[in-house]
């Protein structure tokens, strides 16, 4: 009895959850992850561990109230072995509740709360992409070489824009360099006409910023608007200058920010990827996109290792653990709290690219601060 | 804060202002005067925005993009109030909200078929891409201060219209009593219709100029609606003069705000909305 259940449940499809945005402002990031996800698993034959793999989708629209429920649906109606999500980190922190009761094992492939992979960590959570923390610490440093010893911080004012502030902070503060005055805007407000003025009336040496998306978009216009640009440089963490670049013109253009990924990394993987995905989707790829290849990497290196029988958690979760992960951004291994630990580049904007200046930190590990696992 | 520093933010307010009573001005007509429940709001600014993208793409030029893109929001405003808005005039005010946020859904979906899912920019016209430059480091873009005089002459236009034309009489006759004014034989049917209309292009037309400056992304309709209804009701329901008072209110208290009291900058508008209607319940001009 128990040989042929065991056969048929590794000859039957491996059931993969996406719990993503597919609507509204973070669609883009949806579909980028998936596609890159679809590459991965196209480049392993369709196979994991030799079971082809199966989909379950689910649109969690970035809303965080719906965000258990939505999981529960993958987890108890579906039955997937493992849930993939999601972009939003409020609705990352709601799956999070879900799989630590359950145990499913889950992989972040963009969210970048801190405490997902900090006091929020468990054996069967693993995150693929970085947390904000990473993006911001060794921004401080490279400030610092520039003689930058004053600066004004600017973000909204919600979770992820303070969590981007904290991390800088801590950086910048180490090497000695001192925020004269934290302005926030309310969120997702885009008018920052106000807080301009106030900086030009401070006159920082430079200015950090945090915003994504449309919201990066428009403080980079209204930044070059203003007379600012070219008066006080302007830096942030990655998202600031991320996939918005074809919208804003030269409103970018010099602007510097720190990040695990580029437009130009001198990579072999990272130029088989590229070609890879215009390939496939006749797009150029994206930041999301990586990280959903690298997601399927992360679950394949796991999958593969038990050979499929992913009841197996514990050989599983191992694998994914001790992974060396060839990614398109530059090799990288898992943390103790179950979060990459990579190399963060400096990058400048030139033209509608983000060019890299240099590598800021090399193998940086998160904190994982309040992680007991 | 110098003195200076106290004028620019002053002009700030001015003009954050004057935008949101553009991108009220349209809510104003269909739900402040015709008593419309108009979730959609949003959404129309936004379909003028990406038709502003669209169009200026394929003519090069902004004004272009505008002069073409009135008269297409035009005809969308007048087909749905032909197709579906005028089913649910004699009805209770939930149909119109049901129905207006199925239009929000519908617009979205359109959006992203028609136009992806990406953040656009779209070009200030080179007449207007300069700044002044007001002290040694901050200038101020010239393309705003356009949007403020476009704005101005927009309430003027608006507030003229109601009060002293023929159409306006009429508008304000069929909000009053729509069978009254049909009996005195005003064909309240194309009334509405036109005025629908108007609010649409109204709406998009915010967006379009706008564009340049927000950019064109997914959900920026969503953005604005809530901040409409807020102008419309301080203000006072039915009064132009209202919204445009309600929206330097509101510019100059969201702009002291994030300077002065940053921790509640997010509530303040809100703040200020409880205060007048629990002073004014009717809203600043409201007549009820």
């Amino acid at each position: 009895m128990l040989p042929t259940a065991l056969a048929n449940a590794q000859s039957a499809k491996l059931r993969v959850g996406l719990m993503l945005p597919y609507t509204g402002t973070f669609a883009q990031l949806g579909t980028g992850v998936t596609n890159g996800f679809k590459l991965a698993v196209a480049e392993h034959g369709g196979k994991f561990g030799g079971r082809e793999v199966e989909y379950f989708v689910v649109d969690d629209e970035s809303n965080p109230g719906n965000a258990p429920a939505n999981a529960n649906k993958l987890i108890q109606r579906d039955k997937v072995d493992v849930l993939i999500g999601s972009v939003h980190s409020g609705v990352s922190l709601g799956i999070a509740k879900v799989v630590r009761e359950t145990g499913t094992l889950w992989i972040v492939p963009v969210s970048l709360a801190n405490e997902l992979t900090g006091p929020l960590c468990a054996p069967n959570i693993f995150r693929a992409s970085f947390s904000s923390w990473q993006t911001d610490f060794p921004l401080g440093k490279v400030l610092m070489q520039r003689g930058h010893k004053k600066v004004v911080h600017i973000t909204w004012n919600y979770v992820t824009g303070q969590e981007n502030l904290a991390g800088f902070k801590e950086g910048y503060e180490k090497e000695g360099g001192k925020i004269i005055k934290e302005l926030f805007v309310p969120f997702p407000q885009v008018e920052f006409q106000a807080l301009l003025t106030e900086i030009a009336s401070i006159k920082p040496d430079a200015v950090v910023a945090w915003f994504a998306g449309a919201g990066s978009a428009k403080f980079l216009k209204d930044y070059q608007a203003s007379g600012l640009k070219g008066k006080i440089p302007l830096f942030g963490s990655g998202y600031l200058t991320d996939g918005i670049l074809d919208a804003v013109g030269n409103a970018a253009e010099g602007v510097e920010t720190t990040f695990p990924y580029a437009d130009d990394l001198d990579i072999k993987k990272d130029k088989a990827f590229r070609l890879a995905y215009v390939k496939m989707f006749k797009m150029q790829p994206d930041t999301a996109a990586m990280l959903g290849y690298d997601t399927a990497q992360l679950y394949a290196a796991g999958v593969n290792a038990v050979k499929g029988d992913v009841a197996n958690k514990v050989a599983m979760i191992k694998a994914m653990e001790t992974a060396k992960i060839d990614s398109p951004r530059g090799q990288w291994t898992m943390s103790k709290s179950h979060n990459p630990v990579q190399d963060v580049y400096l990058r400048k904007v030139v033209g509608n690219e983000n060019k890299v200046v240099s590598v800021a930190s090399k193998a940086l590990a998160d904190p994982a601060q309040g992680c007991k696992a | 804060m110098s003195f200076a520093f106290f004028l620019i933010q002053l002009l700030n307010g001015m003009q954050y202002g004057l935008l949101l009573f553009l991108v009220a001005s349209g809510l104003t007509l269909i739900f402040g005067i015709m008593g419309i429940i108009n979730l959609a709001h949003g959404s129309f600014y936004m379909v003028g925005a990406y038709l502003a993208w669209s169009l200026a793409g394929m003519t090069g030029s902004l004004t272009a993009a505008i002069l073409i893109g009135i008269p297409l929001t035009v005809v969308l405003g007048m087909f749905l109030e032909w197709l579906l808005m005028r089913r649910l005039y004699g009805r209770d005010h939930l149909y119109q909200v049901l129905l207006t946020y199925g239009l929000i859904l519908v617009f979205e979906e359109m959006r992203s078929i028609l136009w992806g899912d990406d953040v656009y920019g779209v070009k200030v016209p080179d007449l207007l891409n300069h700044s002044i430059a007001l002290t040694e480091n901050l200038s101020y873009p010239v393309y705003r201060l356009g949007i403020s005089a476009v704005c101005l002459l927009l309430a003027a236009g608006l507030y003229f219209l109601i009060k002293h034309t023929r159409l306006g009489m009429m508008i304000r006759a069929g909000a009053s009593n729509r069978e009254m004014a049909q009996s005195l034989g005003i064909n309240i049917k194309l009334v509405y219709t036109l005025v629908f209309a108007l609010g649409v292009a109204l709406a998009a037309f915010a967006g379009m100029i706008n564009a340049p400056v927000s950019s064109v992304y997914p959900g920026m309709g969503a953005q604005v609606l809530i901040i409409c209804f807020v102008i419309v009701v301080i203000g006072g329901i039915g009064s132009v003069k209202g919204a445009m008072a309600a929206s330097i209110m509101i510019g100059m208290a969201d702009t002291f705000g994030q300077i002065l009291v940053p921790e509640v900058a997010g509530m303040i508008v809100y703040l200020l909305m409880a205060v007048v209607l629990v002073w004014r319940p009717e809203g600043l001009f409201g007549r009820i």
